[in-house]
């Protein structure tokens, strides 16, 4: 008996242009990454047997976050379809990932799409990233907040920035973080965004910049949050036995951590500290014989640089509370170093394609094609981990 | 911070409704189980632990300490003003948490671990929980 996980390989992968205020619909970027990822598998939409998305179209935190629905795609492309599926609750963004890998693994499809668009920067226009609750609607009246959001958003705590900037203050306090640490989550990301040409950030970035940038939240600046960005990025999951039939290596998902066993909430999760992330790594490293050690580069989710530290304890990189001592300097988490970090610039510099982007640059890394970022000893064995608070996904990639 | 600051609303409702306007007599409460004595937040019809259904609005000592904190600067509401959002331990149950904002001192002056207590600010009908230096 095999794991699921065996029955698939990433087969194709592709972006649209990434970019501030492109003004693009995004159904008009999800078409642009679709054509591209599927070209790349060798395929055609009538090859194409399922889709799945996350989080679906009108649901989710702000506009320009949801990108448009599987309806839309599927009429958009004329897809005809064996399985489809889009939501936001699972195991963060890569759930919709993991759903078309268990779809591709139990025989409901051969070729799944699979894709996530934002057009937060258009959208949220010169305004600036907004805070959650305060959109007026039509009349101009702020409605009443019901469900999880009452217990943070009446307390001024508007946005995620808020929430885990008291995660983040509560590592500094139990292990004694220092911000000239965290600041190398940000400095190393704009390094690797310098070699890539698609990034949105690419000018050095030194301690000095960051320690100049001005307080969101603290400890939080402003270069310790993503960047809203447009665009959308696709890949296709296949049927294992298509590898055979395209004409570079692909990538396979090796094991998938989608565990949530604390309570599934940002201030009554049991340790601030490691978060949801805890659990997901857990359960991946549960699903493979590879250990940490095996991995040869991460992209580590930094919607807040903190969540990439807060990945690396989890994953075991270093130990619980070890992560601003393993990354300081930066040496470590550099191209060359030994475990290079969010390679293409991470969403702080590349920009917010919110958990996407990185399982896009491991297929790349693994495949050899990063170019001017390409990590140079071959990496095999690739990390990819989406979320934050409560919510936590993660896959092992490997190269078939 | 002089003033009373913009807040978004709860939207109240039967099950909520104790919590947002406990304060209108100086005192926080949160449901207990009253066959097991587990504190429930947020709240729901069945107690998490035993699960029982006898759970009603209980009275805390409003007392807790600091567990974290973060100092906002963001105007996302329009208000300039730093601000400290501040997550707050009870002592009646381990792991029993509100967020909340910590008022009557500088935001500078948070820090975790500091003794709190709570105090009210009431907007219309709601009465929001919020903490002071105790």
């Amino acid at each position: 008996m095999t794991d699921f996980e065996q029955r698939s390989i990433i087969s194709g992968v592709g972006q649209s242009v990434i970019g501030r205020r492109l003004g693009r619909s995004g159904l008009d970027l999800t078409i642009e990454a679709a054509l591209v990822a599927m070209a790349d598998a060798g395929l055609t939409p009538a090859d194409i047997d399922g889709l799945a998305t996350y989080p679906g179209a009108g649901v989710g935190a702000g506009p320009g976050f949801s990108g448009p629905g599987t309806p839309e795609v599927q009429d958009a492309l004329r897809l005809s379809l064996d399985w489809h599926a889009g939501g936001l609750e699972g195991p963060a963004q890569l759930s919709a990932v993991v759903n078309a890998v268990l779809a591709v693994g139990a025989g409901l499809a051969r070729h799944v799409l699979v894709y996530r668009t934002v057009t937060e920067s258009s959208e949220q226009g010169s305004g600036g990233r907004q805070g959650i609750g305060l959109g007026g609607g039509g009349g101009g009246r702020v409605p009443r907040m019901g469900g999880s959001m009452q217990w943070t958003i009446p307390f001024r705590a508007y946005s995620a920035a808020n929430w885990l900037a008291m995660n983040a203050q509560r590592h500094f306090h139990e292990y004694g973080t220092t911000p000239e640490q965290l600041a190398m989550i940000a400095i190393n990301a704009r390094r690797n965004a310098a070699l890539n040409p698609t990034a949105v950030y690419r000018d050095p970035m030194t301690l000095d910049d960051y320690f100049a940038s001005r307080i969101v939240t603290t400890p939080f600046r402003l270069y310790d949050c993503d960047a809203p960005v447009d665009g959308s990025t696709a890949l296709v999951v296949s049927a294992a036995e298509h590898g055979a039939d395209v004409d570079h290596p692909v990538a396979r998902v090796e094991a998938v951590g989608t565990a949530l066993r604390g309570r599934p909430s940002w201030d009554q999760f049991d340790d601030m500290t490691t978060m949801a992330a805890r659990d997901a790594a857990a359960n991946l490293w549960a699903r493979t014989d590879l250990k940490p050690a095996d991995v040869d580069v991460a992209e580590l989710y930094d919607g807040f640089s903190f969540l990439t530290m807060c990945w690396l304890e989890a994953l075991g990189f270093c130990g619980v509370g070890e992560s601003g001592p393993f990354i300081e300097g930066g040496h470590r988490i550099a191209l060359d170093g030994e475990l290079p970090v969010n390679t293409q610039g991470g969403q702080l510099s590349a920009g917010r394609l919110h958990g996407f982007g990185f399982i896009h640059e491991a297929v790349l890394q693994l495949r050899g094609e990063a170019g001017d970022r390409q990590v140079r000893t071959g990496p095999e064995v690739a990390a990819v981990a989406n979320g934050g608070g409560p919510v936590a996904g993660a896959l092992l990639l490997t190269r078939d | 911070m002089t003033g009373t600051p913009f807040r978004v609303q709860p939207a109240l409702d039967d099950s909520n409704r104790f919590f947002w306007t406990s304060g209108e007599d100086g005192r926080l409460r949160f449901l207990r189980c009253q066959d097991c004595g587990y504190w429930l937040h947020p709240p729901v019809p069945r107690c998490p632990m035993c699960g029982g259904r006898d759970v009603a609005p209980e009275a805390v000592s409003g007392r807790g300490e600091v567990w974290s904190y973060t100092v906002n600067h963001q105007p996302w509401d329009g208000d300039p003003e730093p601000y400290a959002i501040v997550l707050v331990a009870l002592p009646e149950q381990e792991g029993l948490r509100l967020t909340s904002n910590l008022v009557h001192c500088s935001p500078e002056e948070t820090r975790i671990g500091m003794p709190v207590k709570v105090t009210f600010e009431q907007h219309d009908q709601v009465w929001f929980p919020l903490f002071e230096p105790a």
